[in-house]
Order: structure tokens, then sequence, then C-alpha cells
């Protein structure tokens, strides 16, 4: 599978990453590369076989549900850009 | 003792000096600092803590002289800056985290703290962990100690702990942590002559460390010497209730480990490691690894680990599919860059458009693209249950009662700063084939300084464990540092 410059604009939106359209034609050449060398896991028969979800067996350990941490908001956005009274703020999203 | 042989000890020399009084914990600390600050022509340290380096030796000379020493007491030691470390900056070698100063402390540096180690400072490394030479970092690269025979070119030290590396080779520290992904230990401990050994997945915490892809990352050190690793390992790993993928296991005795040799064990040699154009000389020293390995009194046995070669093409599915997840964080919003735009949108894109580089960007695109609804089965489903292969592959090499498998821990030796520039993003990463499956399967894994190649540059062999037996490779890792003998490091002709 390869991918287009229209498709690269795409993955670039959803990565919320802004690009140029300079940017574009070395950025699909470079997915492209790595799909590419990708492409080869398709030759391998995975029937039956299950994904991995946990690196070592394990039960997830579960813990009182307490509350056990907090009451620092200062700290919280201390290396915030922008805050006002303990809150962070971002560009008006509400009309 | 003058004080550049400060700098020259290992960390288990420095540490019995300490405790039987042969000098202090602030004449060791000032050398490692003097050390540091005619070292910047390596790029090494990003950030410099002398004062925080002085501070702890003196709390640290207070314990010894009251016979209260910790098991690190006063030792000096460099931190990757992937590590959160309080009220120090934390950049992760990202542009987009500049001027970040965590409020909290990793568990794993807090460990060392804890156990009476002193802090020199934070050291470079690839952008969020992401390269196998330490160029990708927004601080400009890592000069390794190490040059070819007759040559001034400066070469990589390997990433993305390369900073960690060229400290602990060029005498910066008495040992550095790192983290590893798909070889990020090992690849720049083998470039650089050091001993790095990445344990069993859950070994080490991952609380406070910048996270890349949190199914593979690891923490663990880079030091001078098997010993060495041994020791500051112990300290670095156990439990935490922060961490629920760390395990509640006991921390073995690793230094005691160390001296256990190898008679009786197997080792296994996997023949799919045998690669295409592989240098004659690494083959040679694969060889002559396993040959040391025998002559200490252990069987030596061909095996087959059948998916290896389907490994580095997952990794490079799962790794930016976590990353892509993971970087999410770095929005403008809550800590690091912020571009202001006209918009919430465009504040995210045009921040993060400024504060990534090159490889970060490629990762989290390519991670964004596997994840996308369509190819999500494609590509991310169809690499975990390679994953699952290629970890029954290992299970089942144990099952047939081998204990650990010997490598070579790279392709080659480092090459130059720039010399990969132009190549397409896959050569690069063709440096992790012989580590990537070990992240890819969660074992543990330790590079030992075998020798040299034709050029004068240190060549490393891997050694690959059953999940929480780090012991048997540091007694593997031993004999063939024994066999092999110390790397001579290189002279200081950086300052």
């Amino acid at each position: 599978m390869s991918v287009d410059a229209q498709t690269v604009r795409r993955i670039a939106h959803l990565a919320r990453i802004a690009v140029s359209d300079a940017e574009v034609p070395p950025l699909q050449d470079e997915l492209n590369a790595i799909l590419a060398f990708v492409e080869q896991l398709g030759t391998v028969d995975v029937s039956g076989v299950e994904p991995m979800t946990s690196v070592t067996p394990m039960a997830m350990k579960s813990r009182e549900d307490a509350v056990t941490d907090g009451g620092y908001a200062r700290e919280i956005v201390f290396n915030a850009p922008l805050t006002e009274d303990n809150y962070f703020l971002v560009p008006k999203v509400v009309e | 003792m003058s004080t550049n042989d400060l700098t020259e000890l290992t960390l288990a020399e420095a540490r019995d000096g300490l405790r039987g009084k042969a000098f202090s914990a602030r004449e060791i600390a000032q050398a490692h600092i003097d050390a540091v600050a005619q070292a910047r022509a390596l790029n090494a340290y990003l950030v410099e803590t002398p004062e925080r380096a002085l501070a702890m030796a003196e709390v640290a000379d207070a314990k010894i002289a009251k016979g209260e020493a910790r098991p690190l007491e006063g030792l000096p030691l460099g931190i990757k800056d992937l590590f959160c470390t309080h009220d120090v900056p934390t950049t992760a070698g990202s542009r987009i985290l500049e001027g970040f100063r965590p409020h909290y402390e990793s568990t794993v540096s807090h460990n060392l703290w804890r156990d009476g180690a002193v802090m020199l400072g934070k050291l470079n490394l690839d952008e969020f962990a992401m390269g196998s030479s330490n160029e990708t970092s927004a601080y400009g690269p890592v000069v390794s100690p190490w040059r070819r025979r007759d040559s001034e070119a400066p070469l990589v030290p390997g990433g993305s702990s390369g900073g960690s590396a060229a400290a602990v080779a060029a005498r910066l520290c008495l040992g550095a942590t790192a983290t590893d992904t798909g070889g990020s230990i090992r690849q720049p401990a083998a470039f650089t002559g050091t001993v790095g050994i990445k344990p069993t997945y859950g070994r080490c915490s991952r609380w406070g460390i910048v996270a890349f892809a949190s199914s593979l990352d690891q923490a663990g050190p880079i030091t001078r010497t098997v010993r060495d690793a041994a020791i500051m390992l112990a300290s670095m790993a156990g439990h935490d209730p922060k961490d629920t993928t760390s395990v509640d296991l006991p921390v073995p005795d690793f230094e005691a480990a160390a001296g256990r040799g190898v008679r009786g064990l197997t080792i296994g040699l996997p023949k799919e490691y045998r690669v295409d154009g592989m240098p004659a000389e690494i083959e040679r020293l694969w060889q002559q690894g396993a040959e040391w390995l025998r002559a200490a009194g252990a069987r030596v046995v061909e095996v087959s680990l059948p998916h290896t070669r389907y490994a580095l093409p997952a990794y490079y599915i799962v790794a930016p599919a976590e990353a892509s997840s993971n970087l999410a964080r770095y929005d403008g919003v809550r800590y690091g860059l912020r571009v202001p735009a006209k918009d919430i949108v465009g504040m995210y894109e045009q921040t993060r458009a400024a504060g990534f580089g090159r490889e970060v960007k490629r990762r989290v695109m390519i991670g964004t693209y596997v994840l996308s609804a369509g190819y999500y089965d494609a590509y991310y489903v169809r690499a975990q249950k390679i994953r699952t292969l290629i970890k029954r592959d290992f299970e089942t090499v144990y099952a047939n009662g081998v204990d650990a498998i010997l490598t070579p821990a790279t392709p080659s030796a480092a090459f130059g700063i720039g010399e990969k520039q132009n190549a397409d993003p896959v050569e690069m990463y063709l440096n992790d084939v012989f580590t990537v499956t070990v992240n890819m399967a969660g074992l543990p894994g330790i590079a030992v300084p075998a020798g040299l190649d034709a050029q004068g540059l240190p060549l490393g062999l891997q050694l690959i464990g059953r999940p929480f037996d780090e012991e048997t490779l540091f007694a593997a890792g031993q004999v063939i540092e024994d066999a092999a003998g110390r790397v001579a490091l290189p002279r200081a002709w950086w300052r």
C-alpha cells in the first residue's frame, strides 16, 4: 500500500501537525519507504494467532477506590504556557 | 590519588574507595564536574547540575562519616533527559518541551537518589528517544569520544541513549540511566565500548519517564563494566504502584550473580541472526564469544527463531502507533511550546509543526495512519499477532533448555555523523535489527564490549535472557568481559 499527497495531508491533519506544500512530497516518499518496508508482514500466516495484548503475563492490579492524590492545582498548571486562576487557557472553542 | 584518576574508577571501585575513605564524595563529585565542563565539545550533557551534585555529595560524606552509607552513596551519575527530574529542565531532546521543569521525580531516578547517588546533570538523546544515532536531538548531535584510527571525523555514539553512552565512555560520570524501546540502550553501549542492559519489561517502573511506546519502553543502566551495571540496576529496579506494568517481584542480588559463571548453562546461537551483508568481523566476534562461553563451561547449541526477520517491520508499526497516541499530549496547552493561532485546531497544528522534529513527525504520522479507520486490522492487529509469534519463538527455545541466547549487538560499528543523512529512514532503522526482537518479546538483553573492528572501533555482543532472569545475563556477560579484557577507552582528546 502507498499513500498519495492528499492522504499525506489527511494524516497530517489527523495527527494535528501543520505541513506546508513543500513538505508534502518528501514526507510522502518517506512514509511510502516505511510502508514498503512493512509490506513483508503480509506474507506471514497469522491465522489462529492471538494479537499480543500484554507483554508479560500478569493480572492488572487494582487498589482501593479512594482519593490518594491531588490538591495541588498550582503545580499542575506550573508549566502551562497560559493560565488564569489555576485554569489552562485555550483559544475560544464555543461561540 | 589525583582528581583525574577519580573519573577513571569503575562504579564498584568508587563505592569501595568512598567507604574506605580513600577520597570523599565531594572530591569525586568535583572531579566529575570538572570533567563534564571540559567535555562540552561532545555535547553529551544538555543540563549540568554542579550545585546539586555538591550538595548531594555533602550529604553523602556525612552519611559515610556516620557509617550509614547507602548502596550508591556518593556515586556521581548522569540522567538521560527522558527521565523527569524535580525542578531540573527535562526536554526529551525536543523543542516542544523546551523550558519544562517537572514538579515531580521519575521513580527510577528517585530510587537512585534514595540510595545515595549524586546527580551530575541531564544527558542528550534522540528526540523522544526516536533514533539510532543521537542525530535527531533538537539540541544537536552527541559526538562520540571514539574516533576511527588515524581519523578525526566525528562519529555518532549511537542512540537514542547517545548522551548516556558517550558520557560513560568519556568518564563524564560513573554510570548513566538510559531507556530502550528498540535497542536504545544496547546499540549505543555497543558503539561506545560500554555495557548496557535492558531489563525485562516490568522490572523498572516507567513512571515519570517521557513515554515513547509504552509496551516496549524500559529503563536500564549504561556503565563501564558488567558488575557496575548489576549494581546500578539493583537500585533502579523494583515494584512501583504508580506503574501498573511494573512487576511485584523481589529484586535479586544482581552483583552476586555477576560472579556466578556459566558452567552447566546452555547458550543458544540463533541461525536467523546471520543476516545478509553482515561484516566478516562481526561473524568472527560472534564465534569468538561462543568460544569464550564454551571455554568457561557452557554448552553452546544452534537454535532457531524463525520470525526474527519480521520483528523490525512489526516494530515500525507498533512503536509509531503507540508514539502517535503518547505524543498527543503535546498540544500547547499544559506544558512546553505554544504557537498562537486563530482557533484551537490551528494552535495544535502550528505548535506541533514547530515543536516536533522530522523523525518525530514521520513516526507520529505513520502511527496515525496505521491506527486510522480501515487500516487498523491490516497493520496494527497483524503486527501484534506477529509479536505473539516472535515471543513464541523465544518461549520454544527456552522450553528446550536454553538459558540464554548469544547474538551480535549491532550489524556494524559506529558510523560518522551525517553519513546516513540522505539515506531513507529504513536504512537507519536497520541498526536495531538484532536488538528489537527483545523489546517485542519483553525479554531482558545486555550488550557487552567484546572487541574492536579493523578501524579500532568497539563492537559488542548481546545476550538475551528468559523473562526476569537478568542474573544469567550478568553471569554470562561477566564471562565475556573477563575473556575479552576491558576495552581501553579513548584518551580525552576533547579537553
